[in-house]
């Protein structure tokens, strides 16, 4: 038994031991001890990954554990990836639940399923058979959707948030579940082993591929299928919504990876095209949305839409790359949008973790109410600020790393070959190039306006720090972020090991120490000399300026309110308003919904009694791809009314010609 | 790290810190000739950051460290640039640290930095100006980076030095199809980041008609000097990005002193050729309306596009 | 576009040339070496005094050629340009704004009004001249004053 089998074990052990404690403990001590044990879980995890992507790896069988196909695990390097993510996050959020839980969120219930959720995210990316998979699945939907529903007496959203979020990740089980099944019956088992032997016809392929992506790309919040996630992530618990966010959703990336690369074995050319422009409509669509969106969480939720588009931008080169037989390249975007998984996990769940401490201090998620925090909660608002940098993809964020090596992936992808490719990477890279200037202006509003100039409403006012654990939980987020800004040459060779399980055994695409430099292709950076270059350049900048400056001492004054009144916080710019020029710009796309009352006094039309603004900007492919299916499911569901009327004549009526119809087949047949 | 590297990394930013100044009074200069007045003299901006050091530095209440420290961010971001790009010689000081797309990112945080400043103060002009700003440079960011793509495919690296050598033993490549759509663009990209006609006016007294302007209303003495310093920095950075990418000609490839001559004077000309250029380019424009401004930007976006269609078809 | 070339070529310089450099600097302003950043304001003029500003800072005067802009903030000024009598809504405001510029600063009171009233003295809404309510250190007199004096006033500031 070797380290990261032991670890692993450990890991589900201690996971299922607090689920136990979750559902027995007193109310005092309870989110302590889960939140304890779930960190533990996340670090034994986390060892494992590491253990695994080192090159150990092991693998177990149970055939009698669960009924018809038993239990098989496998951890390969692939798999270790995600497993040491989820482990990752699970400590951030294990420590932040310990006080953020105390707050209505310690039933018995919830402290029960949120290291079961933990565990079953573990389970997903080791198992090595369908019928394994399945379960873990299915576990990991159910034990998300009861922390889902975990605040619906106080909040009427959340009930319908999560009857989305359940009707949804059931039909993604259910595409997932016909797509496997079907790749197992041409396969002489359901074990992975098996299945990547299996000679299946090329049209069976492509309908496994399709099948299992249209259900993977839905738990990964990918266009179209992605409107249970602005609605699930921010009616979510926040270190739930951190969990979902930066550990769940990924699991949908991992599961198009190993069943297009490592169990289909690649595939032809469609395929990944289909995935790079899956990925770059919900890059740009996503991060638009999220421009516009005011509620802190539902933003933070459509980033993720965004990223995971980014990630499978880099899948879909990869795939393609892999198609045209060009391996150092197809590495490189592997790697490119392996690593951004990991960076978008440090980042995103630092950012939920710190949106989860403002609802905490003020109650509100709305942009257009907060402002001024930066007083009363300083550590939340630096954790977001480092997060903000890190999600707009400028240097010395997290993301800058990962979207640069994918957009060297796509520049070195035009001259490699013709045809699709001279099409394709060009509008992929100004895909990522335009997600890139919005996810700046969209993060700039969330941390300029959430958390700087003046508090715009009462609750931002009187907003508070939270508790020391909670700031933990965020500060370990953000140490992940720093490390793997300045250091991602610490983490690539385990992204290379992952990537190269997927596209069969090879060199890490990425190489250096402090420099990352490709191999194969031209091209080096070092996030951590630009930053101890901006350090320099700045202290010298002040040194010189002290220097040269007269020694006046600095004067605070008041702002400069054009020498009329006092400036009120209802003169500030609101997330409404900073967003509202790229809403004019992108008019065509948002189609966005105003409405302007103006109410005028009796006695004359010209005297204005009060004028009221509304701006709506609703997701617009939901309200064209899921209204019409909404309401022919309904109409479907009134016709059968009428079949149904309640009288047990007619039922049995029903019964008896249904049987005589049977019956006149099978002798018509016979 | 060469000689010659090295030499670069200490030439290029203390010329570029002591020329932007000048390159914004050349610009203002030839504007005020054009309009049949007198004009300052080159030396005003210098003059300008000479007595703004001098004053007291002012703190609006109720802003943060974050507005103290935007100014000192701005200058270090062009700085790194000036250290990395190759303006002077070709051979960067740290040719391996960063690339065309890092310094378009660094560039990048410059803006975000000022427009965090601007949210922070809380006044109604700051937010807007941030808010404009922030819409251009998203609009900016895919024309820039398409633009950089079609320049760099021919390279195969996105290394600037690598771009500018292979100019430099290629000069034919200036007057192909991709180089001359990818160089329209990357004026109008160029116009539309430093703040200048038609998309920004750096002389406007109107708070209404601000973006950049709008953001550094509440700046006064040694922190407005560091950031008027930087804003002629990125101007000056921009210019010398763009003369190199198309005419590199007389930038130094070796270490001797002539070529060292050779490419700072090379350098100075074509900044202040392009300069006045730009500036005689103002007198006959208005400034657009800002929501015509996306039109301008999509159409730069479509000719970086066809440069990289270009780029392939013509290979 | 070839027409306002043609019409640039055809006009060439109109600003006159200048005259010689006054010889008494304000002593307030010796530090700002050649460089003065102005803001303009409006205590309750009629707005005369506006229009001559506007001419001394148009291509003919250009008063810009001897280190003096206008700015659209006071704190990136250094010297105020004050014209009208100061009203009772502009009182506040000015010193507001007085407070608003970072130090070293100057006050420069253009025209009659601003001086001492002009025809205005008396008048129910005036509380008096510039004077009154921010330190003055330059005047300049007239009703309104001519473009010329003002960039005479301009000079001894800039020292130019």
């Amino acid at each position: 038994m070797n380290l990261a089998a032991s670890s692993f074990g450990a890991a589900v052990s201690i996971g299922a031991l607090t689920a136990i404690i979750g559902a027995l403990a007193t109310a005092r001590s309870r989110s302590t001890l889960v939140g304890i044990g779930t960190a533990t879980t996340g670090v034994a995890a986390l060892l494992a990954g590491g253990a695994a992507l080192t090159g150990e790896s092991f693998s177990l069988a149970a055939p009698g554990l669960l009924p018809l196909s038993g239990v098989s695990l496998t951890l390969d390097a692939l798999g270790a990836l995600f497993v040491a993510v989820t482990g990752g996050v699970a400590v951030a959020c294990g420590v932040y639940g310990v006080s953020y839980a105390r707050h209505g969120l310690d039933s018995r219930l919830v402290q029960a399923v949120f290291p079961l959720f933990v565990v079953a995210m573990l389970l997903v990316p080791v198992a090595s058979s369908v019928g394994t998979l399945l379960v873990f699945w299915e576990l990991m939907a159910l034990t998300s959707l009861l922390l889902v529903l975990a605040e619906h007496r106080r909040r009427p959203a959340v009930a319908s948030a999560a009857r989305w979020y359940a009707v949804m990740t059931h039909l993604g089980f259910v595409t997932i579940l016909s797509g496997l099944l079907v790749f197992a019956a041409h396969a002489p088992g359901d074990d992975f082993a098996a299945l990547r032997e299996a000679e299946v016809s090329p049209s069976v392929a492509a309908l496994v591929f399709l099948l299992t992506l249209a259900g993977f790309a839905s738990k990964a919040g990918i266009l179209p299928l992605h409107a249970w996630l602005p609605r699930a992530h921010p009616e979510a618990p926040s270190h739930v919504s951190a969990l979902m966010s930066a550990a769940m959703v990924n699991l949908g990336v991992y599961g198009i990876v190993r069943v297009g690369f490592d169990l289909l074995g690649g595939g032809p050319r469609w395929w990944w095209l289909l995935v790079l422009a899956l990925g770059a409509v919900s890059a740009v669509y996503g991060i638009l949305q999220a421009a516009m969106s005011t509620d802190l969480k539902r933003l933070l939720g459509f980033s993720t839409t965004e990223n995971l588009g980014l990630v499978l931008i880099g899948v879909g080169a990869a795939g393609l790359f892999a198609a045209f037989g060009d391996r150092v390249l197809s590495g490189l975007a592997l790697a490119a949008a392996l690593l951004h998984v990991l960076n978008h996990a440090a980042f995103k769940s630092l950012l939920f973790l710190a949106a989860g401490s403002v609802l905490h201090a003020t109650g509100t998620r709305d942009l257009d109410e907060l402002g001024g925090l930066r007083a009363g909660m300083p550590v939340t608002t630096a954790a977001f600020g480092w997060g903000a940098l890190a999600a707009s993809a400028l240097p010395p964020g997290t993301a800058f790393v990962s979207e640069w090596l994918l957009l060297q992936a796509l520049i070195h992808g035009l001259p490699a070959d013709g045809g699709a490719d001279a099409i394709v990477m060009p509008v992929a890279v100004a895909a990522v190039a335009l997600t890139a200037g919005l996810a700046v202006a969209t993060f700039v509003k969330a941390f300029g306006v959430g958390f700087l100039a003046k508090p715009r409403g009462e609750a931002a006012a009187r907003a508070h720090e939270s508790p020391p654990t909670m700031l933990a939980g965020m500060g370990l987020a953000g140490l992940a972020c720093a490390v793997l800004a300045l250091a991602p040459t610490l983490v690539l060779p385990a992204v290379g090991a992952a990537s190269g399980v997927a596209l069969g055994g090879e060199a890490s695409a990425v190489t250096g120490t402090v420099t990352i430099r490709l191999a194969g292709v031209a091209g080096s950076l070092s996030p951590l000399m630009i930053t101890l270059g901006l350090l320099v350049a700045a202290v010298v900048s002040l040194g010189v300026l002290r220097a040269v400056a007269a020694r006046r001492a600095r004067r605070t004054a008041r702002l400069w309110d054009c020498g009329g009144g006092p400036l009120s916080a209802r003169m500030e710019y609101t997330a409404t308003s900073f967003a509202e020029p790229l809403q004019r710009v992108f008019d065509d796309v948002l189609a966005p919904e105003q409405d302007v009352d103006v109410d005028h006094f009796e006695e004359s039309r010209y005297l204005v009694r009060a004028v009221a603004y509304r701006r709506a900007v609703p997701d617009r492919v939901e309200r064209r791809l899921y209204q019409p299916v909404l309401a022919a499911v309904a109409a479907w569901g009134r016709a059968g009314t009428r079949l149904a009327t309640g009288s047990v004549h007619r039922y049995l009526g029903y019964g008896f010609y249904t049987l005589c119809g049977l019956l006149i087949l099978l002798a018509v047949t016979r | 790290m060469t000689l010659l590297g090295l030499i670069g990394g200490v030439i290029q930013p203390v010329l570029i810190v002591g020329g932007a100044p000048l390159l914004v009074g050349v610009l203002r200069q030839v504007r005020a000739r054009l309009e049949g007045r007198v004009g300052p003299g080159v030396l005003q901006p210098w003059r300008d950051l000479r007595k703004l050091v001098g004053k007291e530095a002012i703190t609006p209440r109720g802003t943060s460290e974050l507005f103290r420290v935007a100014p000192l961010v701005l200058v270090a971001t062009t700085l790194v640039v000036a250290v990395v790009a190759p303006f002077v010689t070709t051979a960067s000081a740290a040719d391996p640290v960063a690339d065309l797309f890092a310094v378009v990112a660094l560039l990048a945080l410059g803006t975000a930095v000022l427009a965090l400043a601007a949210i922070d103060t809380g006044t109604a002009f700051g937010g807007m100006g941030a808010s404009r700003e922030m819409t251009i440079l998203a609009l900016v960011e895919p024309t820039l980076l398409v633009a950089i793509f079609a320049l760099s495919v021919p390279v195969g690296s996105t290394s600037l030095a690598a771009i500018v050598s292979s100019t430099l033993n290629d000069p034919a490549r200036v007057v192909s199809p991709v180089s001359l759509l990818a160089a329209v663009a990357l004026v109008v990209v160029i116009v539309a980041e430093t703040g200048r006609l038609p998309v920004d006016n750096p002389a406007t007294h109107l708070e209404l008609t601000m973006v950049h302007e709008a953001m550094t209303l509440e700046y006064a003495g040694p922190d407005l000097a560091l950031v008027e310093l930087a804003s002629a920095m990125r101007l000056t950075v921009f210019l010398g990005l763009f003369a190199n990418l198309f005419a590199p000609w007389g930038i130094a490839t070796s270490a001797a002193p002539l070529a060292l001559l050779v490419g700072v004077l090379a350098l100075v000309v074509k900044i202040a050729v392009l300069g006045a250029l730009l500036a005689a380019a103002e007198v006959f424009l208005a400034k657009l309306r800002l929501f015509r401004v996306p039109e301008l930007l999509a159409g730069s976006f479509l000719l970086s596009l066809l440069a990289v269609s270009a780029s392939f078809f013509l290979a | 576009m070839l027409g306002l070339w043609r019409k640039i070529r055809r006009t060439g310089r109109i600003a006159e040339p200048a005259p010689p450099a006054p010889g008494d600097r304000v002593e307030a302003a010796a530090g700002l070496g050649g460089s003065v950043q102005i803001r303009h304001v409006d205590a309750g003029s009629c707005n005369g005094c506006e229009v001559e500003i506007g001419s001394a800072f148009g291509p003919v005067h250009d008063a810009e050629r001897y280190g003096a802009r206008l700015v659209a903030s006071p704190r990136h000024a250094d010297a105020l340009l004050v014209t009208g009598v100061v009203t009772r809504n502009m009182a506040e405001p000015l010193r507001r704004t007085f407070e608003a510029v970072p130090a070293p600063k100057l006050v420069v009171a253009v025209g009659d009004c601003a001086r001492d009233c002009g025809v205005f003295a008396g008048a129910y809404g005036v509380v008096g001249p510039v004077s009154d309510v921010v330190p003055v250190d330059l005047e300049i007199a007239g009703c309104p004053p001519r473009p010329e004096a003002i960039v005479e006033g301009l000079r001894k500031l800039t020292g130019r």
